[in-house]
Parts: structure tokens; C-alpha cells; sequence
């Protein structure tokens, strides 16, 4: 295993510098090196979307994704997701539509429908369910996502 | 285990719950009928310049308004729900509340119900919802006793709102800041005014939930985001098989993992201690260790339920009787059935862990629990500390589902944590959540009913399954009966003359056995609701006409029945392999109907198409929860339904993850729509109502579109398949 190396990245608009092993992935640099606790870990084999983060806008499972790989694309996490309009109609909707429970896997479900809508700013049910059936909510809210989403999307008509 | 359960803070005593326990139901079996653990009470450390009542309201000079929360949150909505009971009475601005997590304090804290700190068993409402008013109404006299005091007034002449004291006749006004001083000299009343319900500002309404906001930003902090200045992280292996302990260790490899501090062996597991999470899981994979499997080592899952089976052949213990089954089933014609229910883990989103920093006299313990008082004393036994050097720091929980009503992972963290210099945060790993989980039981449940002229007059109901009770709370484990496991069996809905419940109580080889969400309910409100319609079927009758023909004694829960009926579109026609399933219950003090409707493929596989639930819960604290709680809780159940089972092979747990411990997701959930009755009863409970209301509604609705009577979980698609 190769020690540790010194690596830059940037998130959410802010340059960081890490010493991390290269194969080390991105969920354990952000919470246990930089402390930014918001993105989970939830099953640590990309199958439940709790540790989603955007690379350049796009999602990832940063439970997999080696922080050497990274390279220069601009990564985005729960706690910078506000800045962006979509990120901001989605935080809104999550509220007003009162989604949360537990929320622990709320910052993936976040981070997938911000995605989501940057790239589909009006998704129908088919385009909600290919980009969220990668985000496992144990309590259940899933019905409230799907209204969430679409409430979001019509504030960015 | 055993050494730190009895160090456990004291359960209620045996006689206390005794008349209970017989008198049937697991919230009947749990209340005292002695003084309330948490009536009003001076906290101990009333601090000086806050008017602090009792040991739920905190208000200071400035008129900061702090409320602590004796119940933990979850996902369920109990801060937001205690929060409004407490500011209701107290007429405190709403708006502007602070919420803080209770110490670990069963004397100030505990649950009236368990007299002991729990949040479980969909209670925390029920059993909180007359001493939190009392607690606001105490605080609210006496601050309007102080101002009332200080404009000479009659305190009838004054009210309150928004945490505000105002003397209507002459206009004047005080806030609860201004007051504080002298409503802490005021004495405490001994009955307050309770609002009439028609009074609350705050109670019954959808309000926002306070826990929300950090939740959508990344801000709220789960035991699991523990950060302390030194911290390191670990992760643990516990032998695969139940039981099993440490043989050998080679840690070569695992110490040259870049980042690795401290291999941790002991007897009954292996830790790696490392720079950051990352580095302790390289150094766990890397660490090779041979396992003493021990006697557990060939428990296998046909082994566990060729035993099972036996043992519901057994006689049991009487839990419930009434009329004479004998002469019951001198009539009519007997028909017989048998249900199985799988062992199931919590999985939580959050997974296990638990940061501790061990020194020579304190503990310190940071994680998410549903047993306050129970993590401290595990903590002190297994780190040989007084329980007054344990403090404890909980947390909002990433889902507790039962889980969490456990201390095995404090235990286990502490004995980490006592060999490392500093805080270390203790992290499972999913699959080792999973494999090392305290299991919902699998149970087998027989069932016989007599049919006269189209109703049930003999019904007898064997339940045979590991009792949870006997080793959580053994004191409460009497005459054989465990009060969870004959839950909702012993107090059953219908009106059947002749009717008896026994219990076998068999515990499986190996697997330990917990709570989970639905508990004792979850086993038997399926395998009633699925009888009731086989029943139905063989009366020739529609399972809601059947049902609502023995309901006579449950007007609520007949009511909930026409009102789904109604609303879910009942008996309008479907398509081909497609049906509806009904289930009621009583449960919980809820009051719930639920019609799922399903479609079954050629290859068998089921598709939920839309779930409605009609629910009586009494007063609806805040509507809007109810509703959430719902909508999740039938999602909870229903993926059990269709997917939950935890198998056993070499004593190994065979799942690991979700990819084989597999979850509903967004794409199978049909739109849930849940109805609420305007009540005016005390409220019921709420967060596991959905969980067990919707297995038996999807099976019936799979017997209706296929024809199969589906008597285990998870459901068999070989067994829906269209034969060829």
C-alpha cells in the first residue's frame, strides 16, 4: 500500500490540500480528514447512495471513488449543494414538503435530486425513479421524495 | 452481556406488572400503577437566573426557552411532537424554542411506561403525553402567578400565549424572561389547569418539524459524526459464527498498512485502530485471523426450523382465554392454518458505532441510542468505572428500528477504547452491522378457527418463537408468557365467543434475538389478518364484510375499515393477476385499516400499485407526522414483506449487505395515501402502526389475484409463478 500523499482538490469552491493515501476514497478524506461529516456512509459498496457527492456537477458514490482520481473536477458535497440553484430548490422542497425523517441518507437523496434537475430541469416519474433508485431511504420516504422533486422542479419553472 | 444487564438500573418490580402482564397487552403489561417516574421533579442542577420547574423546561432572563427531550429522535417526529405538547401548555412562543437531548437520568427521564430512559414500542406519545402537559401547565401557573403577583392582580384575570403573561383589564404585558426570577419563588402548584383541547394553539396541527433544517445541509450531527480534537478511528471483526471467540491473530501485514496505530485483539473480536477509517479497515482486511468457532459452528437455518417447527407442536402457555374451546369447536367446521415469520435485521442507514474516550476515572461515550441509561451502565461495566464517571452525549439517530434499544456496541467500543491512548471513534462496517445484528425472531404461529354459518365461534392461536422479553427484561418475564410476543394476539380485534392464545416460548441455537420496528405485533397481526381472510374465503364472504361483521366491540377500527373501504376503491373491478388485500388492527392504541392493491407477473414477481391506510390514533399531535410515519412505516413493513430474511449457514448470518439484504426502492413505491380520523381520544402510537399493517394487506392482496395463500414471509415468487 502506497503511504500517504499529498493531494489537491476542490470543494465546494475551495481549494484543500490532503495528505491521504491515493486509493483512500473521497467519503473518508471529506469526514474524517477535512470534517465534513455530512456525507454518509452507509454501505461502503455503491449500493446505497448515502455517500453521494457531485465531481463537476455529475453524481459519484464517494464510498468507492479513490481520492487520486479526482484529479481537478470540482467536487460538491451537502454542505456547498445550497449554493446551487438547484441544490437550493431542492433543500427548499425537502422542507416544505417536510420529507425528512431520520435523514441520514437525506444528504445522498439531496445530492442525486440536485443532479438530477441540473440536468432534467422538469423530470417526469420514469427520469425521478432512474436517477433516485440508487438512494436507499430505510424510513420510507420515498413517496415524498417523488412529490419533493417535482415540487422543486416546478419553483425552477 | 450478562454481568452488564445486571448492573441495568432497575425495571419495573414484578408485582407492579403483574396484573398487567395477565391482564393481557404488552402497553397494559408495561403501565405502573405507581407514582410516575417523571412527575414534575427539580432537576438537580436548577442553575441559578432560570426558572427550571422541572426537568423538561429551562427559561432564562433573556427569555431563551430550552426543552429537553426525556425521548430520542429517530426519523419518528418525537421532538417536534414533545416540543409542541410541552410549548402548548406552557403557551411558549413556538417559534423560538431550544431543544436539548436528555442526560442519562432514569429518575428525571425514564418512560412512565418502563420506568427506565427507552424510546420504543410507539409509546413515547402515549406515555409522555399527560406529564408533559402537566409539566407545561405546572410552569405556565406559575408564571402567570408571578406576574399576576407583581401588577397585584388576580392570576384569573391574566393569560398567556407566546410566552407572554398579559392582564387583559389593564393592558399590561410580561414576558416570560422578565418573570423568571420571581416564578422561581413561586410555589409549585399541585393540579394545574389542563388546556381543554379545544384551547391548543399547537397540538393538531401539521406543524414543521424542528430536526429538519440541519438535516438538509449537512449540519446535524448522529453519533457516527462524532469529532474530537486526537480522535482516532476504528473498525471491528467479530467472529463470523455466533459465539465464536479469537483463536489467533498474524498482524504482520495489517501493521504495515500506512495509518494503522493499534491492532486491538480480544477475546470475542479484532479491532484496528488508525489514523482515519480508512486506514483501520486496510489494516482489518490485511489483519489474518483464525477464528475458534466453537459450538455454533454447524447451526444451519433448516436446523433452527426443524426445531421451531417441533416446538409449536408443544403445548404452551395460556396467554389469553375466553368462553370454552372445546365446546367451540364442537361446532361448526375446523380449519387449520400455519404461519412463518423469518429472523430479520434492522439494517439502519446509520450504521453501528459508538466513540468513547477511556481514561483512568471517566468514560466518555458519544453515539445514538434509544436506551440512555442502559448504554451507561454497559459502558461502566466493561470499563470497570462507578456509573457516575460514565457521561453519556446521544445524538439524533441515522434510524434506531429496535436496534438501538441494545448496548452491545457501547460494550464492545469501550473494551476498544480502554487500550487506546485518546478518543477513538468505533465504526461497523455494514456487513458487520448486519452479521452481528440482534434479529427480529422467526416465529411459527398455528392457527384453528371453527366456521358457523359464516362466523368464527372456536379460534385458537399458538405462538412459538424466541422470547426478546426474557433476557431485555427478565423481571417482566413471568409465567412463561412473554407480554411482546402475544401482543395484538391477546388482544384481538373480533368478537369470537371461545378463544384461548398460548405462547411456546423456543429459542434458536446461536441467534440472539431484539426488537424490531412492529415488534411482537408484526408476527401477529400477520398471521391473523391472514388467516381472517382465508376465513373470509372459506365463508364465502368479502374479507371487508367479514371483518366489519365481527367488529361490533371496535367501533373505531370499524369505522377505519369503512373509511379505507371507501377510499381505496374496494370491490371496483381490476385487472387479471391483480388484487386487493385488506388488514386492520388495533395496535399500539392506534386504530388502523389498510388496502394494498398488487399485481403478480407470470414469473411471480409482485408489483405494489397503491396503498391506503384509514387510521384512528386519537388526538393527532401534529397530523402531518402521522402521515409520514405512516407512508415510511408501511414502506418499512412491506420490504420485509418482500424482501427480508436473515438465513443461517455454519452458524454465518448469509447476508452482508443490500445487495443480498436487499430494500424497496423509489421505483417500487406506488403512491401511499393515508387518511386520518378526527379523534378526540388520548393519542395512540404511531411509528410502527404502518410497519405491521402492511405484510398481511400485501399478501391478501396477492391471494386475491392469484388465488395462493401465501403462509410465510418473504413472499415465495416461485410459488406465484403461472405453472407452465
Amino acid at each position: 500500500m502506497v503511504a500517504s500523499t499529498t493531494i489537491a482538490l476542490t470543494i465546494n469552491g475551495e481549494s484543500k490540500t490532503v495528505d491521504a493515501p491515493p486509493d483512500m476514497p473521497l467519503l473518508w478524506v471529506l469526514r474524517d480528514l477535512l470534517g465534513l461529516t455530512g456525507t454518509k456512509f452507509g454501505c461502503g459498496i455503491a449500493q446505497c447512495g448515502a455517500c453521494t457527492v457531485h465531481l463537476d456537477g455529475k453524481p459519484v458514490r464517494s464510498c468507492l471513488l479513490p481520492v487520486a482520481a479526482i484529479g481537478n473536477r470540482a467536487i460538491t458535497t451537502i454542505e456547498g449543494v445550497g449554493t446551487t440553484p438547484s441544490g437550493a430548490k431542492v433543500q427548499k422542497a425537502w422542507l416544505d414538503l417536510e420529507v425528512i425523517q431520520c435523514g441520514y441518507c437525506q444528504s445522498g437523496q439531496i445530492m442525486s435530486a440536485a443532479a438530477l434537475l441540473e440536468g432534467t430541469p422538469h423530470p417526469d416519474d420514469a427520469d425521478i425513479d432512474a436517477a433516485m433508485a440508487g438512494n436507499i431511504c430505510r424510513c420510507g420516504t420515498y413517496v415524498r421524495i417523488r412529490e419533493a422533486i417535482k415540487r422543486a422542479a416546478d419553483g425552477q419553472a | 452481556m450478562q454481568d452488564a444487564l445486571s448492573n441495568c438500573s432497575p425495571l419495573p418490580s414484578r408485582r407492579a406488572l403483574l396484573t398487567g402482564a395477565l391482564a393481557g397487552g404488552f402497553v397494559l403489561a408495561f403501565r405502573l400503577p405507581l407514582k410516575a417516574a417523571n412527575e414534575p421533579e427539580q432537576p438537580p442542577d436548577n442553575p441559578a437566573g432560570q426558572f427550571a420547574p422541572n426537568a423538561f423546561i429551562r427559561i432564562d432572563r433573556a427569555g431563551k426557552t430550552t426543552l429537553v427531550m426525556p425521548q430520542v429522535e429517530m426519523g419518528q417526529g418525537v421532538y417536534t411532537a414533545v416540543a409542541m405538547i410541552l410549548a402548548d401548555e406552557l403557551d411558549a412562543d413556538f417559534a423560538t424554542v431550544t431543544l436539548e437531548h436528555a442526560p442519562a437520568n432514569d429518575k428525571l427521564y425514564g418512560n412512565p411506561t418502563f420506568g427506565i430512559q427507552v424510546t420504543g414500542n410507539s409509546n413515547s406519545i402515549r406515555s409522555f403525553w399527560k406529564p408533559l402537559r402537566v409539566a407545561g401547565a405546572t410552569a405556565r401557573a406559575m408564571l402567570v402567578a408571578a406576574a399576576a403577583g407583581q401588577w397585584q392582580v388576580d392570576p384569573a384575570s391574566c393569560s398567556a400565549s407566546n410566552g407572554r403573561v398579559t392582564h387583559g383589564a389593564s393592558g399590561r404585558v410580561a414576558a416570560y424572561g422578565d418573570l423568571v426570577d420571581a416564578a422561581s419563588s413561586i410555589p409549585m402548584p399541585q393540579n394545574p389547569p389542563l388546556k381543554d383541547p379545544k384551547d391548543f394553539a399547537l397540538i393538531g396541527k401539521p406543524l414543521k418539524r424542528l430536526d429538519t433544517p440541519n438535516k438538509t445541509d449537512g449540519n446535524v450531527v448522529y453519533g457516527i459524526d462524532a469529532l474530537l480534537p486526537g480522535m482516532k478511528f476504528a473498525t471491528l471483526a467479530q467472529c463470523p459464527v455466533f459465539g465464536g471467540k479469537v483463536a489467533h491473530v498474524d498482524d504482520s501485514a495489517a501493521k504495515a498498512v500506512p495509518g494503522v496505530q493499534k491492532i486491538i485483539v480480544l477475546d470475542d473480536l479484532v479491532a484496528v485502530v488508525g489514523d482515519h477509517t480508512w486506514a483501520a479497515k486496510k489494516g482489518l482486511d490485511a489483519l489474518k485471523v483464525t477464528w475458534n468457532e466453537g459450538a455454533n459452528a454447524k447451526v444451519s437455518s433448516a436446523d433452527i426450523w426443524d426445531d421451531l417447527r417441533a416446538a409449536s407442536k408443544k403445548d404452551g402457555v395460556v396467554a389469553k382465554s375466553v368462553g370454552d374451546i372445546a365446546k367451540g369447536f364442537a361446532q361448526g367446521e375446523r380449519v387449520d392454518g400455519e404461519y412463518e415469520l423469518p429472523f430479520l435485521a434492522h439494517a439502519p442507514m446509520e450504521p453501528l458505532n459508538c466513540t468513547v474516550h477511556v481514561t483512568a476515572d471517566a468514560c466518555e461515550i458519544w453515539t445514538g441510542t434509544q436506551v440512555m441509561t442502559r448504554c451507561q451502565s454497559f459502558a461502566a461495566a466493561a470499563s470497570g468505572l462507578p456509573l457516575d464517571k460514565v457521561i453519556v452525549h446521544n445524538h439524533l439517530l441515522g434510524g434506531g428500528f429496535g436496534r438501538r434499544l441494545e448496548a452491545d456496541m457501547v460494550a464492545a467500543a469501550v473494551r476498544i477504547g480502554k487500550q487506546v491512548d485518546g478518543p477513538v471513534k468505533v465504526i461497523w462496517t455494514r456487513e458487520e452491522d448486519i452479521q452481528h445484528d440482534v434479529y427480529r425472531p422467526a416465529y411459527r404461529d398455528t392457527i384453528s378457527a371453527s366456521l358457523q354459518n359464516g362466523k368464527i365461534v372456536a379460534w385458537k392461536y399458538k405462538i412459538s418463537g424466541s422470547s426478546i422479553m426474557a433476557r431485555w427484561a427478565p423481571s417482566i418475564f413471568i409465567n412463561g408468557i412473554d407480554v411482546d410476543a402475544v401482543d395484538s394476539a391477546v388482544d384481538m380485534p373480533y368478537d369470537i365467543p371461545n378463544l384461548q392464545v398460548q405462547y411456546v416460548r423456543a429459542e434458536p441455537p446461536a441467534v440472539p434475538t431484539g426488537f424490531w420496528r412492529g415488534v411482537g405485533p408484526n408476527n401477529n397481526v400477520f398471521a391473523i389478518e391472514c388467516f381472517i381472510d382465508e376465513l373470509a374465503r372459506k365463508a364465502g364472504k368479502d374479507p371487508v364484510d367479514f371483518r366489519r361483521g365481527m367488529l361490533g366491540n371496535n367501533p373505531r377500527l370499524k369505522a377505519a375499515l369503512d373509511l379505507v373501504a371507501e377510499k381505496s376503491g374496494w370491490g371496483q373491478p381490476l385487472p387479471a393477476r391483480t388484487g386487493r388485500g385488506v388488514s386492520v388492527q388495533p395496535s399500539f392504541g392506534s386504530f388502523i385499516a389498510t388496502v394494498v392493491e398488487a399485481e403478480v407477473d407470470a414469473k411471480g414477481e409482485v408489483y405494489l400499485r397503491r396503498v391506503t391506510s384509514a387510521v384512528d390514533t386519537g388526538i393527532a399531535v401534529n397530523p402531518d407526522t402521522i402521515m409520514a410515519q405512516l407512508q415510511g412505516g408501511l414502506i418499512f413493513g412491506l420490504t420485509a414483506a418482500l424482501y427480508g430474511e436473515v438465513t443461517i449457514d455454519k452458524g454465518r448470518v448469509q447476508q452482508s449487505n443490500f445487495n443480498d439484504y436487499r430494500m424497496l426502492r423509489i421505483d417500487q413505491v406506488p403512491n401511499i395515501e393515508v387518511h386520518v380520523i378526527k379523534s378526540g381520544e388520548d393519542p395512540g402510537g404511531i411509528g410502527e402502526t404502518g410497519v405491521t399493517a402492511g405484510p398481511p394487506a400485501l399478501r391478501n392482496a396477492i391471494y386475491a389475484a392469484t388465488g395462493v395463500a401465501l403462509r410465510r414471509l418473504p413472499i415465495d415468487r416461485r410459488a406465484l409463478a403461472v405453472k407452465t
